[in-house]
């Protein structure tokens, strides 16, 4: 009988989520939370809580977060539609060069970003790769313009997905894939009614990873799109040329990403990580 | 930074190459290259300079290093704006080169200068195109042109500021397409046709060499920017600190300033 109570109760708590911890993890995890946390608790004590409200209103700050929430968006949607079946491909597909190519995907990870914003101009600026027969043909020119915004999210936080959905492709159960091949169902049934809702959680959250990543981004985008109040500038932008002539103007700008990212964060992680 | 030791070795070739000119046509001037306080020091200095300095102070941190074997200078270039808050926020620098007094000033307040900062060097402003001139830019009125990609310095950086007020002096409302947050970054982005039109300095036009052409602006609208430099207080070795600084004003140091368009002070 206790035996069995004890087993219980075991389940229960696994169910909760409560594991008791070994005790060594204690005092490292504290010790990464608190580097973790410290430096957010050192800008909050540095912030100008009485003329917050004043400078979050400033359209300067409203145009900033808006491009920012916009461009982050549009990334995340970008990566999510091309990088998903990139992903599927590199877990998957029988491809020559498979590390090589799973290398150059991660290499945007690696790469400053500033050096990434010159590899985009040379590929798509106006005398580029790409972008110099577009501009001559067509007029059309991504750097300088929100479009170049959003080119230089991508290009930075698309692996973050494309990695994340990968490992979930690559530890999904693939007996259930089969299965239902062998039932009748064509590649792509297979692929949208087993293979998406099997790896959704890894597709969250590597949307989420890549979302977080777009928001932040800074190197990519100055060096790529340029800096313009109103067209270019996002919140990352606006920080850093506010802390070389207003810090206070940067600690409030930090503070509203800060929050606008916890707000987006915070509910979607309850929703589909937790489960 | 691998960026700045290229710099610092295409500097000094060229170094080399104006010193060689230097002593074949004026024997007078070898004696120049000498420092100033004479004494040869020792330890390391780091240099925290505007990004208008970038060649100019590869090249001087060279020539100071030839005269005193035994330092290492170190560099940091950047907006000034930017270094200064850096040197406000405990960065370990021991010189300061700032692209305009304002930020030198704030340095001073701060209690963070050694002495008095002296003026070295100037330099005006100048109209950057890329070879070619693809925009077919005149002057500063086609900054105001819409169909051109025009970049000026973010208003936080002193090319930023000083743009701005030549601008303003020709009665000129710009329609630029950025706000670059350094000279460097603005002057790349021109080199490569990615802008048709920018305001840097003088110097900087002839730091870029072909890949760009200057134009002239009227001397009535133009301005000139003093560079003030100054030991930090809070120097590790206060004396190589003090030699440095000594040696950008002295007739050596002039001489490679003067070898990259910078006028004197």
């Amino acid at each position: 009988m206790s035996e069995r109570g004890a087993t219980t109760r075991y389940a229960e708590r696994r169910r909760r989520g409560g594991a008791r911890p070994p005790w060594g993890l204690v005092p490292l995890a504290g010790l990464a939370l608190a580097f973790l946390v410290v430096p957010f608790v050192a800008l909050l004590q540095r912030a100008p809580w009485s003329s917050l409200g004043q400078r979050i209103g400033d359209p300067m700050v409203t145009d900033a977060l808006r491009l920012s929430l916009v461009s982050a968006f549009a990334a995340t949607a970008i990566s999510l539609v091309v990088g998903i079946p990139l992903a599927w491909l590199l877990a998957r597909a029988d491809i020559p060069g498979r590390s090589l190519l799973r290398a150059v995907v991660i290499l945007p990870m690696v790469l400053p970003p500033v050096v990434g914003g010159a590899a985009l101009l040379f590929a798509f600026g106006r005398r580029g790769l790409l972008g110099g027969p577009v501009y001559d043909g067509s007029g059309f020119l991504l750097p300088f313009s929100i479009w170049g915004v959003i080119a230089a999210n991508t290009f930075v936080a698309m692996p973050f997905l494309v990695v994340t959905v990968e490992a979930g492709l690559r530890s999904a159960d693939r007996r259930y894939e089969d299965a239902a091949a062998t039932l009748g169902a064509g590649r792509w049934t297979v692929f949208r009614r087993v293979t998406l809702p099997m790896v959704a959680p890894s597709v969250v959250a590597g949307a989420v990873l890549c979302w977080a990543r777009a928001l932040g981004e800074f190197g990519a985008t100055v060096t790529f799109a340029g800096n313009l109040a109103g067209r270019t500038q996002t919140m990352p932008l606006a920080v850093f040329l506010a802390l070389e002539s207003d810090r206070d103007a940067a600690i409030a700008l930090s503070l509203v990403l800060i929050a606008v990212s916890l707000a987006v964060l915070v509910p979607l992680r309850d929703r589909w990580l937790a489960a | 930074m691998p960026i700045t030791r290229v710099s610092r070795l295409a500097a000094a070739s060229l170094l080399l190459a104006t010193a060689a000119c230097g002593s074949d046509d004026d024997p007078g001037r070898a004696g120049a290259t000498e420092p100033s306080g004479g004494q040869a020091v020792s330890g390391p200095v780091t240099v925290f300079a505007a990004a208008s300095l970038t060649d100019a102070f590869g090249a001087l941190a060279s020539a100071f290093e030839d005269a005193n074997p035994d330092a290492s200078v170190e560099l940091n270039f950047g907006a000034s704006s930017a270094l200064r808050e850096q040197i406000l926020a405990g960065a370990p620098a021991d010189v300061f080169a700032s692209a305009n007094t304002a930020n030198m000033d704030q340095v001073v307040e701060a209690g963070a200068v050694e002495g008095e900062p002296e003026v070295f060097a100037r330099n005006e402003l100048q109209i950057v195109v890329p070879a070619g001139n693809p925009g077919d830019v005149r002057g500063l009125d086609d900054f105001a042109d819409p169909d051109l990609l025009v970049g000026l310095c973010a208003e936080q950086a002193p090319c930023g500021q000083f743009g701005r007020r030549v601008l303003a002096n020709a009665n000129v409302t710009p329609a630029q397409d950025t706000d670059e947050p350094d000279v460097r970054s603005l002057l790349t982005k021109v080199e490569a046709a990615d802008l048709d039109v920018g305001l840097v300095y003088a110097t900087d036009v002839r730091a870029a060499g072909d890949a760009v052409e200057g134009i002239e602006i009227p001397e009535e609208d133009n301005v000139v920017a003093d560079y003030p430099v100054a030991a930090l207080s809070a120097a590790t070795e206060p004396d190589v600190a003090a030699a440095f600084v000594a040696f950008v004003l002295s007739a050596a140091g002039q001489d490679v300033l003067a070898s990259y368009g910078f006028m004197p002070a």
